[in-house]
């Protein structure tokens, strides 16, 4: 008769299993990073010719202090109406003569359209907290955001961030750019 | 009358453990793979501020990171916010040539792809930030990330 090799208790096994399994969940930290994604200006050139100046009508100041304090175009504002106001400036759809004019564009595979050439500058102190400071960048990129879905809806029939065609994406970023500009660091006082 | 019941049917059947070990082994690799180990020890507390328009953070590899925020042992270092790169606490001075070893550190081909992710602490001042943000500019590394929770922000009803 062959001799029959014991089986291996693998009892156990679940054991040892579980023990890794625990360490593992403890450790894991499930944060994915992120964030909001910015360009910041480029250096500037002390030797290059002054930039032709931008014309008052296209700059929507947006201002904070010391206080976290807003100043929207020179009034006081709030942060639940900036995404407002902000859509209401790069949209501009009365044409007021206050608020910016437009730039005619042919862009591929939206023909020819205007493109909006306003600017928003936020300005801060250096004493704006920084939780204020992401709170009023984030109504600002909503804004943008909003307008680029409602164009894209247009287009494309969905919302910007379902746009999976590279192309289609480039063409809604020249008709609505994220046009946020952060100023020149300059203290505001407040 | 009841033909096909067994003999001692009451008694319940024991059930069969020898799939529980690979069940086991399923979830632990699951958990393996998606880990991500911490590289640095923070000495700042970075409580992110929280918002709606984020977007992820791909490619970590390419993705250098900048802590600002009120050191955790604030007995020895006071509370003033400091910036931490690497392991340890770091001037604004030394951002130019933090940012120019992760340069080295990356294939040529994906430098213009490299980001700065700022994880900043909520309560800092936009001060100690904006002193970074100029360094950045200097040395031409102008794709930043604020690092942000994902939640309605602060200030808003």
């Amino acid at each position: 008769m062959a001799r029959m090799t014991p089986e291996i208790n693998a009892g156990s096994m679940a054991d040892i299993a579980f023990l890794l399994l625990i360490f593992f969940l403890v450790t894991t930290t499930m944060d994915v990073d992120t964030g909001i994604n910015r360009m910041l200006p480029p250096p500037i050139d002390p030797n290059a010719p002054e930039p032709p100046p931008v014309r008052e009508r296209n700059v929507f100041v947006v201002l904070v202090d010391a206080q976290d304090r807003l100043l929207v175009e020179g009034e006081p504002g709030n942060i639940n109406t900036l995404r407002e106001r902000a859509k209401e400036f790069l949209l501009n759809e009365d044409r007021a003569p206050n608020l910016p004019d437009f730039e005619e564009r042919n862009i591929e595979l939206l023909g020819d359209v205007e493109v909006s050439r306003g600017v928003i500058s936020l300005q801060n102190d250096r004493g704006t907290s920084y939780e204020m400071y992401i709170a009023v960048q984030n109504e600002l990129a909503a804004a943008v955001r909003e307008i680029r879905d409602d164009v894209s809806q247009q287009y494309f029939g969905r919302n910007f961030r379902d746009l999976r065609d590279e192309d289609q994406v480039q063409a809604i970023r020249q008709k609505v750019p994220m046009a946020i500009s952060e100023a020149e660091p300059k203290d505001v006082g407040g | 009358m009841s033909r096909f019941r067994k003999e001692g049917g009451k008694k319940t059947p024991k059930i069969n453990t020898a799939s529980l070990p690979d069940i086991i082994f399923m979830l632990l690799f699951f958990f393996m793979v998606t880990t991500v180990m911490r590289e640095t020890t923070l000495y700042v507390r970075t409580a992110l501020p929280s918002a709606t328009e984020i977007e992820q953070l791909e490619r970590r590899s390419l993705v250098s990171f900048i802590y600002i925020g009120e050191p955790i042992q604030s007995h020895i270092f006071g509370t003033e916010p400091r910036i931490q790169l690497y392991d340890s606490f770091a001037s604004v001075e030394d951002i130019a040539s933090f940012i120019e070893a992760e340069r080295q550190a990356t294939a040529e081909a994906e430098r213009p792809l490299m980001t700065t992710s700022l994880r900043v602490d909520r309560d800092a001042q936009m001060g100690i930030v904006t002193d970074v943000k100029q360094e950045l500019r200097m040395v031409n590394a102008l794709r930043v990330n604020y690092s942000t929770m994902r939640g309605e922000v602060a200030g808003m009803r």
